[in-house]
């Protein structure tokens, strides 16, 4: 679905042109064979994702949960996303973002195991200016924090968090975000402050990694995701408003 | 036991931008130079899934893995250092290209004045400007002896760019011609004028057109793709070490490459290195290097740890101010504004790493510092980089972090928001130092480094300045909501600043205060060269890699005249 404007698409000779590969494969491997062969083919700017994504008929079959292992850990956890971006008039929330599938993928993964961040110990407290210090991984930071939702929200209003007004839901939540709520382990505003951060990339990132479905999040946003070039259009004065491109545009045959 | 190698003329550690220049121009003069890398090997092939910013912008993909080698941090002498557990306030290179694969790219010089800071101080204000405890220095060499290495550097890369109407004398105009105007720079360029001050494109190692260096290496024009800063250029269009000085170095067939391969000793006898000890960190096997000379191109961390693990060089002694290993460490400011405007929609999301407009009427002493309390000064630059949706919502200040408001406001002003920042210059403090960690050690059993770091009075003032002057620009641009400057705090090691970090090994006439002299070349052990921003004596306001790089030419000539006069060249 080759559906850009005219004025914004980039003919393979003109790519060529712009770049300086006419004169000769001064740049090796697989680049310019790849990117360029599949987006010139599909006849200019990065191809789409097939009209409306996923299909009605299609299960998606990797809504499913890797790291979690209680389904109403996960409730609660897509209810706490939902809250920090919920779903409006401009359009869809975590939710329907597929965000808790993000985060459930990513804790289960590297990031949620810390796997490329200095975990040998002795471990202190430290200053604020000194940055993370607690001994455990973001998983566990997770784990631990929904079991004290679930606990706080009975505590609270007597009732489970998920059978909770929204405005009582939003309580909650400031409770974990102000750091009212003891957490052992990593001081206590830790756990919210992940669970924010990894709600926005759930929200804006290529959709390869399970959330931002369909890219709506960018849609949303109005950034048209991964494009090959603005050469010949960042000094126009003109909005550029084409529909998003995601990785996946590269993996076309 | 560590395998003994056979003996070469220069071996290196590390092969970023510093890397790879010192084994270009050593290998092109027939010497056999060996680069030890810790990383892997990478080029314009590994990226072409690259336009993923939560892999490379938010997970550091190109960046040190912090799991086997880190820093630890305190804000001063009496707190208890503590490992820096995931990167934040800069972002550490490894693997081949080092941070110059990643960088966005702007390539300024240092002005005159940084090089003779004291005596110019000191000449115009008097002593008395200089603060207690300001440890700064001329730095034994002049702009204009540098002007000839800033030129090759520029060549090197293809520089884009206009003239700096405040910068020193210019033997050539950059090598390619500025970026393309966009209706972003443009009001940048308009404002600036308006406000009678002198705006200039920032100088840029992503190209405008192609161009072919001096050493026959191809650079492509930049497509203005929007992943620039924390990516791999996929075009070959952002000069990098990979597509430069390494392949140079490799065509002469006297260079060979060494990834995967952690240098964790200098050697040294009797006031010489001898070699290098390194770990092949696939196979966990120890090797010596010897060679004729030893260069430090490991970045301003492993410069100071190698040669404090090594004992070489006197190391700097905060209490008493003396020695020289570990001092002078310097960081900078930021100092900014974010502009909101509620009718106008920008393509923010697209752009370039060096793309923008500069202003230096701030800067070093271009402006009168006699009513002031703080020295120096930074650039300003309305950058257009190129926006991504993870990182950036920007909400007016007031806004809730999360929830409904949050997320309309942060969607509406994605594309409704333009900014400017100062890079402030930093000074040189007496408690502000590196030296070895006693606990925390790397994957290899060496200690960590400790950085001992905190902003001044100095840096307070210079802040409040420049956050003023930043305001006023983004409202005379128009906008709806400009944000005013909170006071600096504390540094603090978690939130993204600048990977513009300097000193550690300073370079001086005085050997007693200094670690290297203008070749770099260290007054303590004439065959060990240390390279790139932790020779700096002080950090001026601007991007450091230009001056890494002439610096890095200059010590090329010194080694090359070195390995066949021997002894100290200065
Ligand atoms: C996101 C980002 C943006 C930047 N943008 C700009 C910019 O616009 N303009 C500018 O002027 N500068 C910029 N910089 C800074 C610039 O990248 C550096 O100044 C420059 O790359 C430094 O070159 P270097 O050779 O000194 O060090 P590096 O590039 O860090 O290279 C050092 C190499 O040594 C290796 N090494 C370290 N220790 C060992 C060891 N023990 N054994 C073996 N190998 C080792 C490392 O793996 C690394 O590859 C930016 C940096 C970052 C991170
Ligand atoms: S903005 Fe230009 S130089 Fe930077 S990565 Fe994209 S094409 Fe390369």
């Amino acid at each position: 679905m080759a559906e850009n404007s005219s004025d914004n698409k980039m003919t393979r000779r003109q790519f060529l042109r712009n770049s300086g590969y006419v004169a000769g494969g001064v740049v090796g491997g697989g680049l310019v064979g790849g990117i360029v062969g599949n987006q010139m083919q599909s006849g200019g700017a990065p191809t789409q994702e097939k009209p409306g994504g996923k299909s009605e008929k299609t299960p998606q079959f990797d809504h499913a949960l890797m790291y979690f292992s209680q389904k109403e850990d996960f409730d609660v956890l897509s209810q706490a996303t939902e809250l920090i971006f919920p779903a409006d008039e401009l359009g869809p929330g975590a939710i329907e973002l597929g965000v808790p599938y993000y985060i459930d993928k990513q804790l289960a993964g590297a990031w949620g195991h810390n796997a490329k961040e200095y975990m040998q110990g002795p471990f202190f407290e430290g200053e604020p200016t000194q940055g993370y210090q607690s001994r455990l991984q973001r998983h566990e930071i997770f784990s631990q924090g929904i079991r004290k939702m679930k606990e706080y929200s009975q505590k609270k209003f007597n009732a489970p968090f998920l059978d909770l007004e929204e405005d009582q839901q939003i309580d909650i939540l400031t409770a974990f975000e102000k750091g009212d709520i003891e957490l052992a382990g990593v001081p206590n505003e830790q756990f919210f402050a992940l669970l924010r951060a990894a709600t926005l990339e759930g929200a804006y990132a290529d959709p390869l990694y399970g959330g931002n479905q369909n890219m709506e999040g960018w849609k949303m946003k109005e950034y048209p995701g991964n494009k090959m070039a603005y050469h010949d259009v960042i000094d126009s004065d003109k909005f550029y408003d084409e529909p998003p491109s995601s990785l996946h545009s590269h993996m076309d045959k | 036991m560590a395998e003994k190698l056979d003996k070469v003329d220069v071996v290196t550690v590390g092969a970023g931008w510093t890397g790879g220049i010192i084994a270009a121009e050593c290998a092109k003069e027939g010497l056999k130079v060996v680069g030890l890398e810790r990383g892997k090997a990478r080029g314009t092939e590994d990226y072409y899934m690259i336009h993923d910013e939560l892999r490379y912008a938010i997970r550091y993909d190109l960046m040190q893995d912090v799991s086997k080698e880190t820093i630890t941090f305190r804000n001063e002498s009496k707190q208890r250092a503590l490992p820096m557990r995931q990167l934040g306030s800069f972002l550490l290179g490894e693997g081949l290209g080092g941070a110059g694969v990643h960088w966005n790219g702007m390539t300024h010089r240092f002005l005159p004045y940084d090089f003779e800071i004291r005596t110019k101080t000191i000449d115009k204000y008097g002593k008395n400007k200089i603060k207690k405890d300001m440890l700064i220095e001329d730095w034994g060499v002049t702009y204009d002896e540098l002007e000839p290495y800033y030129d090759q550097f520029e060549k090197t890369c293809g520089i884009s760019g206009e003239e700096n109407p405040h910068g020193g004398p210019r033997s050539n105009p950059y090598p390619t011609p500025p970026m393309k105007s966009t209706p972003i720079t443009e009001r940048a360029r308009k404002t600036a004028e308006n406000m009678g001050l002198k705006p200039f494109a920032i100088p840029s190692a992503n190209l405008s057109e192609k161009y072919e260096n001096p050493d026959g290496k191809t650079i492509n024009a930049c497509q203005y793709c929007a992943f620039c800063e924390r990516f791999g250029c996929e075009y070959g269009a952002k000069s990098d070490p990979t597509i430069t000085v390494i392949p140079t170095a490799k065509e002469t067939g006297n260079y060979e490459l060494r990834t995967h391969s952690n240098v964790v000793e200098i050697l040294h006898e009797g006031g010489k290195a001898t070699g290098v000890r390194y770990v092949d960190v696939l196979s966990g096997k120890e090797y010596i290097q010897p060679a004729e000379v030893v260069v430090l191109s490991s970045y301003v961390m492993n410069n100071s740890k190698l040669l404090l693990v090594s004992n070489l060089g006197t190391p700097y002694n905060p209490e008493k101010g003396t020695g020289h290993v570990g001092r002078g460490y310097c960081y900078q400011i930021n100092a900014g504004s974010t502009g909101f405007f509620e009718d106008e929609q920008f393509n923010t999301f697209m752009g370039a790493g060096s793309l923008g407009i500069a202003v230096d009427d701030f800067n070093g002493d271009n402006f009168d510092h006699a009513g002031l309390d703080f020295i120096h000064g930074g650039v300003g630059s309305v950058t257009q980089t190129g926006k991504r949706p993870i990182a950036t919502n920007p909400v007016p200040p007031g806004t809730p972090a999360w929830g409904k408001e949050f997320k309309q406001k942060s969607i509406h002003y994605f594309t409704r928001n333009l900014g400017i920042g100062f890079q402030g210059a930093s000074m040189p403090y007496q408690y502000n130092y590196l030296d070895l960690d006693p606990t925390y050690k790397d994957a290899y059993g060496v200690p960590l480094l400790r950085m001992t770091y905190n902003f001044t009075d100095q840096d307070r003032q210079l802040h409040s300045y420049l956050s003023k002057q930043a305001t006023k620009f983004i409202k005379e641009m128009g906008a709806d909501i400009a944000t005013e400057a909170e006071e600096l705090g504390d540094y603090n090691i978690v939130p993204y600043q600048t990977t513009h970090n300097v000193g550690g090994t300073p370079m001086g006439a005085d050997p007693e205060n200094s670690t290297v002299n203008n070749y770099s070349q260290m007054w303590e052990a004439d065959n060990v060269f240390v390279l790139g921003a932790s020779t700096f004596r002080h950090n001026s306001g601007y991007n450091p890699t230009g001056t890494v790089g002439a610096l890095a030419y200059r010590a090329s000539e010194g080694i090359i005249r070195y390995s066949k006069e021997g002894g100290l060249l200065v």
